[in-house]
């Protein structure tokens, strides 16, 4: 993590919204997120909240009813002739971005493996496509590569795996030929999104355990998409937390787990059962998100959040800066907010947290 | 205690897949189920965890073994009384809220439709009355009666499958996955909905999930299942403060504590079955302490129980 480290993907006021029956999803309304070379951003959510989409509008995956209103996605990234260039990924035509930038550069693992991978193809096949149509290796290289891959992912006995079908292995394995695929082409940004949701807790901990040693060995920049916060605090280096199409705090790792301020971050961590509550009743941020075919007036957490102010009804806040790398969008860090503390059962979760930390070193 | 409401003895259920080739599910299970607590069986997928639900609710025959529900053997061919007494006293919540609802029914018709089948009611007006009474117990307001389901959001649709459970007013409810296809907000609520109606009606659960840290929470006592064995058995403290086999250490050391600072510095335990060496069908259960059970041979058991 080391301070200089060069932005590679900057994501500046992205909005998008979606043609739908019923009438114009306004999804993501107003994004800026930003990745360093190297390092792993999470960005947190519940379904609904724009994070798969902020990220498909990246890799050029958008639904044919989705409209891009506003915003730039840069991706920054040495060339062959080591010249470096930045391009706006949004403008760049789809050819270009699946010629050039899909698969090869910024790849992707999706949730579900099953769904992910070609029933009707050997998975050293699939591994193999993506070199020969970016790099133009030959048959014997590939191979080579393919194998080693599949030795890298941890598949013991990689010249038999080769020639099986993906219905022929486990889930957990299916991900992983996943994960050999998307890293067939040395891309330099990795999306991970829900890559363990659909899989055991056994399973989850070592394919992520997979992906951290993979990124350190690659110098690969991770972007992992998830509702977990457990998954979260595992991999992350920075936290994204998104609320109805918003980015409502981010921070770094421990910012987030240990100084969280945005209510829906509280709300968020107060709800995860931790191993050490013996509380009766889990906390529960009250209602569900919100139906953004109806874009809310004000704060769109305002009705869930037991804080809310008269503002928030009026005016959606702008991110105040906590500190440096730590900002978060709620009118409670204005100056002329009445002080409202963290919910003491999270407090005590936290100081719980930190104890642990202690024992631990 | 009391005597116990379900009583599961050494359960098996097997699937003839051809002539050859049989899955063994369920290996000789045996776990019971007291009124009013909730049990936890915790595993991977593949552990038989949702065939042993299954069986006990007899969405299958069991192939061996004995169910006793509320005193009464509920295993072999049912006769009329009996299969009237578990269909109203014992219920099931699915994992897939959206695929367990009908999407042509409205969901006083859902939540209404064991009342119609059992003649629980005395008017068309006591009928409605009960569906709105269920649909305010669940969180949902009267008015939402006469919608469908596809009108409602993931939670609020488990909320109905809960509330078409517990019209029955049913001794014991079997929870399958019931919170894993919703979001984490979400959950919270439904858990802390399914306490709230255990401390008023005096329920009790079979809670499948696979989903550890939610388990501990909701559960009285736990069962880990591997490979359509019980690998371990105890009340949640003792199971998670005390593990012994080490299946159950490697999914415990696999929950992701929301905690950065450790949880950068943790490595997960493996454990692999095929290259342990342990065979469970040579182990018998072994009492550890109080209630806590292990599925080991002798050699074993000291092994894991000296570390």
């Amino acid at each position: 993590m080391s301070e200089e480290a060069k932005t590679i993907l900057d994501i500046k006021n992205l909005d998008i919204s979606f043609r739908t029956n019923a009438g114009v999803v306004h999804a993501i309304r107003g994004v800026n997120l930003d990745l360093r070379k190297g390092e792993t951003v999470a960005i947190v959510g519940e379904s609904g909240s724009g994070k798969s989409v902020t990220m498909k509008a990246a890799m050029g995956l958008l639904d044919s009813n989705a409209t891009v209103n506003s915003g730039e996605i840069l991706y920054t990234f040495t060339d062959e002739s080591g010249r470096e260039q930045t391009v706006d990924l949004l403008k760049l035509p789809k050819k270009q971005l699946r010629q050039s930038i899909n698969g090869q550069r910024i790849a992707m693992v999706f949730q579900d493996p099953m769904t992910s991978l070609d029933p009707t193809m050997t998975i050293g096949k699939q591994i193999m496509e993506g070199m020969f149509l970016h790099k133009g290796m030959s048959k014997e290289a590939a191979h080579a590569r393919a194998l080693e891959l599949l030795t890298l992912v941890g598949i013991t006995d990689p010249e038999k795996r080769f020639r099986n079908y993906p219905h022929q292995l486990s889930g957990g394995m299916r991900q992983r030929v996943v994960i050999a695929i998307a890293l067939s082409a040395d891309p330099d940004i990795l999306i991970c999104d829900e890559p363990t949701t659909a899989l055991d807790v056994t399973i989850q901990a070592k394919i992520l355990e997979l992906i951290m040693d993979i990124q350190q060995k690659m110098k690969l920049s991770v972007i992992y998409i998830t509702h977990d916060l457990g998954v979260v605090a595992k991999v992350a280096d920075y936290v994204d937390v998104m609320y109805a199409g918003k980015i409502v705090e981010v921070g770094n790792v421990n910012e987030i787990f240990y100084k969280p301020k945005h209510p829906y971050t509280w709300g968020l961590l107060s709800a995860m059962p931790d191993m050490d509550t013996d509380d009766d009743r889990l906390y529960s941020i009250p209602g569900s998100p919100p139906n953004l075919l109806h874009e809310p007036e004000g704060d769109a957490f305002a009705a869930r959040n037991q804080f809310a102010l008269a503002i928030d009804e009026k005016l959606d806040p702008p991110l105040f800066k906590v500190s440096e790398t730590h900002y978060a969008a709620t009118w409670l860090l204005h100056p002329d907010a009445p002080p409202i503390e963290i919910p003491k059962e999270l407090k005590a979760r936290i100081a719980r947290a930190q104890r642990e930390v202690e024992k631990y070193l | 205690m009391s005597e116990p409401l379900l009583k599961v003895e050494n359960l098996k259920q097997y699937f003839p897949i051809s002539r050859s080739y049989t899955v063994k599910a369920v290996n000789g299970v045996s776990f019971e189920i007291y009124p009013g607590e909730t049990y936890g069986l915790v595993g991977e997928s593949g552990s038989g965890k949702t065939t042993i639900g299954r069986s006990v609710i007899r969405l299958y025959n069991p192939t061996g073994g004995r169910i006793l529900f509320d005193g009464k053997d509920i295993t072999g061919k049912l006769d009329r009384p009996t299969n009237e007494m578990l269909r109203a006293n014992m219920q099931m919540i699915f994992q897939d809220p959206m695929a367990s609802l009908n999407p042509r029914k409205k969901v006083a018709d859902i939540i209404g439709e064991g009342l119609d089948i059992h003649h629980r009611y005395a008017s068309r007006q006591d009928r409605a009355d009960q569906v709105s009474e269920m649909l305010k117990k669940v969180g949902l307001s009267p008015e939402h009666a006469a919608r469908y389901p596809h009108q409602f959001s993931g939670g609020q649709r488990q909320r109905v499958g809960i509330a078409r459970a517990l019209i029955m007013n049913p001794k014991l409810i079997i929870a399958d996955e019931c919170i894993s296809a919703l979001d984490v907000s979400i959950q919270a609520q439904v858990v802390n909905l399914m306490k709230d109606i255990q401390e008023e009606t005096g329920c009790a659960y079979l809670f499948i999930a696979h989903d550890l840290s939610m388990v501990k929470y909701i559960s009285d006592r736990i069962g880990v299942l591997h490979l359509g064995y019980m690998v371990e058995a105890g009340t949640k403290e003792e199971i998670f403060e005390h593990p012994i086999h080490p299946y159950t250490r490697s999914l415990l050391s696999a929950i992701p504590h929301p905690n950065p600072e450790v949880e950068k510095r943790r490595k997960s335990v493996s454990y692999d079955y095929a290259a342990s060496g342990i065979d469970y069908a040579k182990g018998a259960e072994r009492l550890v302490s109080g209630t806590h059970t292990v599925l080991a041979t002798p050699e074993e058991f000291e092994d894991w129980t000296s570390r």
